[in-house]
């Protein structure tokens, strides 16, 4: 197990490298001078020329890939040119929400795309199946944004005045102040060091931050606000793991184990989740593994609609501002976040099957 | 000699191109309710594209300020539906520069299933060869090719498609490009899955004593093996390829205005979506109606021509 997980984590190292390379390359050849980028338009030949020295930009390309590598292993993301600030620091205030959002996502495809799914396959080619199927056929088809903009329509703006209202963007209402955690609790850190941003990354996820400390108005008006992107976030993956459970049920749902379960008189609940849903559950969380990518790639689009502040939406305007440390430093850290989830993935097979043999 | 070669692989060429195959095929194809619905969704998309200016009652890049009494972000006017006569009828309203929203979305289907079938007729192209190369002659190359893909896979495809596009600048085209290049691993993948199964079997060895080239072999033996999956893997794919280069025009990455296109109207006129939600819901809705004809298409295709995926579990 521990030897697999081991060989696992080398043999991404390729992959992980060549995600480095890549994002080198296409940071590289982002059009336009960095130092006219950095210092302005007015920047002159001789305070260019000193930039590119000091910037290690006339270096011959493999030995600036060089240099990016070795910051990059030493946790150095550089400097972001658009506020001027360390990258990662920036990536500590955005990614909390970033990752806030997708997990709530994640869980609620998981939590009602599951069962829809059971329930098709058991009730199959009932009134629920084929309303499920359409529901998640239609689903897959939506885009995220048009889905946003219109919950946004609906629950903003039709369902104003009535107990249904939910806010249309931002994270907390005006005046409504996420206290840290650690200044509850009256720790005494020092900015800048590694605990403080350790426990920065955790007090910004507003909703995790008020459960520990207990301050059920942020909670409440937090969890408000992330409702209507969750839901927009949510809907491709949830369509994908219904569907996925359904036919890797139905799939299951045939054998012969089953048909001897219910031939022993196990009780038909018992049969469906403790004999069927278990062997079924391989392929969907392989499914759902899949769908960080999709919610990654979401996170830019719902961001940007319910106007959050998050990695998704900082990349893309990072892309257009030409700001390429934060390209560079957030691409890695999605791609590399997204290599290892799917190496969970890996390594829950054989917590999920037995029979699953890791060499 | 030399006749035993020519004899052999024209019989077997018959055979793949014979009738009563195709036919039992596309009758398969047809028995599957899905693939029935999505097929009708698409011939009508295609007849929507094809008759796009007898269909649309203006030009859509057209400014009717001076031609027609509208103002900006009219609401719909259907003069059947009781809205007055002395207003000028426009079925789904005006945009932000006062052009006929029906016209637009009409025209913009051209745009879509254009997009969606260039960028995977590229994809499907590029993949094929990659992945015959790297599943016929394995080693070095099929190392390099492959873990090349993999490094294309651990990218969330949107976001890549986004880098790309910054690199290249902005444009429908170069939208297109990204698109194409981050779909290739399917393909590559699905063709080299293909090419391991077949490869040690024993028509290929057959073909390869008769003296038949690598090339031929590759390309007239193997290829067609992949071509069901490639087939449900390519309408699947325009399906996202649509999606995609839809996201990025949203995004002010892709088609670039006056274009007709679903993204670019609907992230033209996002800011308008409480004042005048039309200008939103209807380029959304023919984004979801194209995409949907393409997944219900696929996934019918695919419980006709390979079981093995099916969706239904039989």
């Amino acid at each position: 197990m521990i030897q697999y997980t081991i060989r696992r984590i080398f043999l991404s190292i390729p992959v992980v490298f060549g995600i480095l390379l890549v994002t080198f390359v296409l940071a590289r050849s982002i059009p336009g001078d960095p130092c006219k980028a950095i210092l302005g338009e007015k920047a002159t030949v001789d305070v260019c020329e000193r930039f590119t020295r000091e910037h290690g930009l006339d270096k011959p390309i493999p030995v600036q890939f060089g240099i990016y590598m070795r910051d990059i292993l030493s946790g150095d993301f550089g400097e972001s040119i658009r506020f001027s600030r360390p990258v990662t620091t920036i990536l500590i205030e955005r990614l909390p929400l970033t990752i806030e959002l997708g997990l709530i996502a994640l869980v609620l495809s998981v939590v009602v795309g599951i069962p829809m799914g059971i329930i098709s396959a058991v009730r199959r080619n009932s009134s629920v199946d084929v309303a499920t199927m359409v529901g998640a056929n239609i689903g897959v088809s939506m885009p995220v944004y048009w889905l946003g903009l219109m919950l946004a329509y609906v629950f903003a703006l039709l369902l104003k005045d009535t107990p249904f209202w939910l806010p249309p963007s931002g994270r907390l209402s005006a005046g409504v102040v996420a206290v840290p955690f650690y200044e509850v609790w009256g720790l005494e850190v020092l900015p800048e060091t590694l605990i403080f941003n350790f426990f920065e990354f955790f007090a910004n996820m507003y909703i995790l931050n008020s459960l520990i400390t207990f301050d059920w108005e942020v909670f409440r008006d937090a969890t408000k606000h992330m409702i209507l992107p969750a839901l927009a976030l949510a809907t491709i993956p949830l369509a994908i793991v219904a569907r996925m459970t359904r036919s890797s049920m139905l799939e299951v749902l045939r054998q012969d184990y089953v048909r001897t379960a219910r031939a022993k008189g196990v009780k038909e609940r018992l049969v469906v989740l403790k004999h069927a849903f278990r062997n079924a559950l391989l392929p969907i969380v392989t499914i759902i593994g899949l769908q960080l990518g999709t919610l990654f790639a979401g996170a830019v689009l719902t961001e940007s609609i319910f106007g959050l502040a998050g990695v998704g939406r900082m990349l893309f305007e990072a892309i257009t501002a030409r700001d390429f440390p934060i390209v560079q430093a957030f691409t890695v850290v999605i791609a590399i976040g997204y290599v290892f989830a799917n190496l969970l993935v890996d390594i829950s097979y054989v917590f999920i099957d037995p029979r699953v043999r890791l060499d | 000699m030399s006749s035993v070669p020519e004899l052999t692989p024209s019989k077997t060429d018959q055979d793949y191109s014979s009738n009563s195959l195709w036919r039992l095929t596309l009758r398969r194809i047809f028995r599957q309710r899905s693939a029935k619905i999505g097929g009708i969704i698409l011939i009508f998309l295609v007849l929507v594209a094809i008759f796009a200016p007898v269909l649309a009652p203006f030009d859509p890049e057209q400014v009717l300020i001076g031609v027609e009494d509208v103002k900006k972000r009219e609401s719909p006017c259907i003069h059947l539906l009781g809205c007055p006569e002395d207003r000028p009828q426009h079925i789904m309203g005006t945009d932000g520069n006062v052009r006929d929203v029906f016209s637009r979305v009409i025209y913009g289907s051209r745009v879509s299933l254009f997009i969606g079938f260039s960028t995977v007729g590229f994809a499907i192209i590029v993949g094929t060869v990659l992945g015959l190369l790297s599943g016929y002659f394995g080693g070095w190359s099929e190392n390099v090719i492959m873990r090349s893909m993999d490094v294309l896979l651990a990218f969330p495809s949107l976001l890549l498609a986004i880098a790309i596009v910054s690199v290249l600048g902005p444009g429908l085209q170069n939208a297109l490009l990204a698109i194409a290049i981050v779909s290739i691993p399917i393909y590559a993948r699905v063709v080299r899955a293909s090419v391991l199964s077949v490869k040690q079997q024993e028509f290929v060895s057959a073909s390869r004593a008769l003296g038949a080239s690598d090339s031929r072999i590759m390309f007239v033996r193997i290829l067609p093996n992949a071509f069901p999956p490639l087939v449900v893997q390519g309408t699947l794919g325009i399906a996202a390829a649509i999606l995609s280069a839809a996201a990025l025009s949203f995004l002010g990455l892709g088609a670039q205005p006056p274009t007709p296109e679903w993204g670019t109207m609907l992230g033209s006129e996002r800011n308008q979506v409480f004042t005048a939600p039309h200008l939103v819901f209807i380029p959304g809705v023919a984004i979801m109606i194209t995409v949907l004809a393409f997944n219900l298409l696929g996934d019918g295709l695919r419980d006709a021509l390979d079981p093995r995926l099916s969706q239904e579990g039989e």
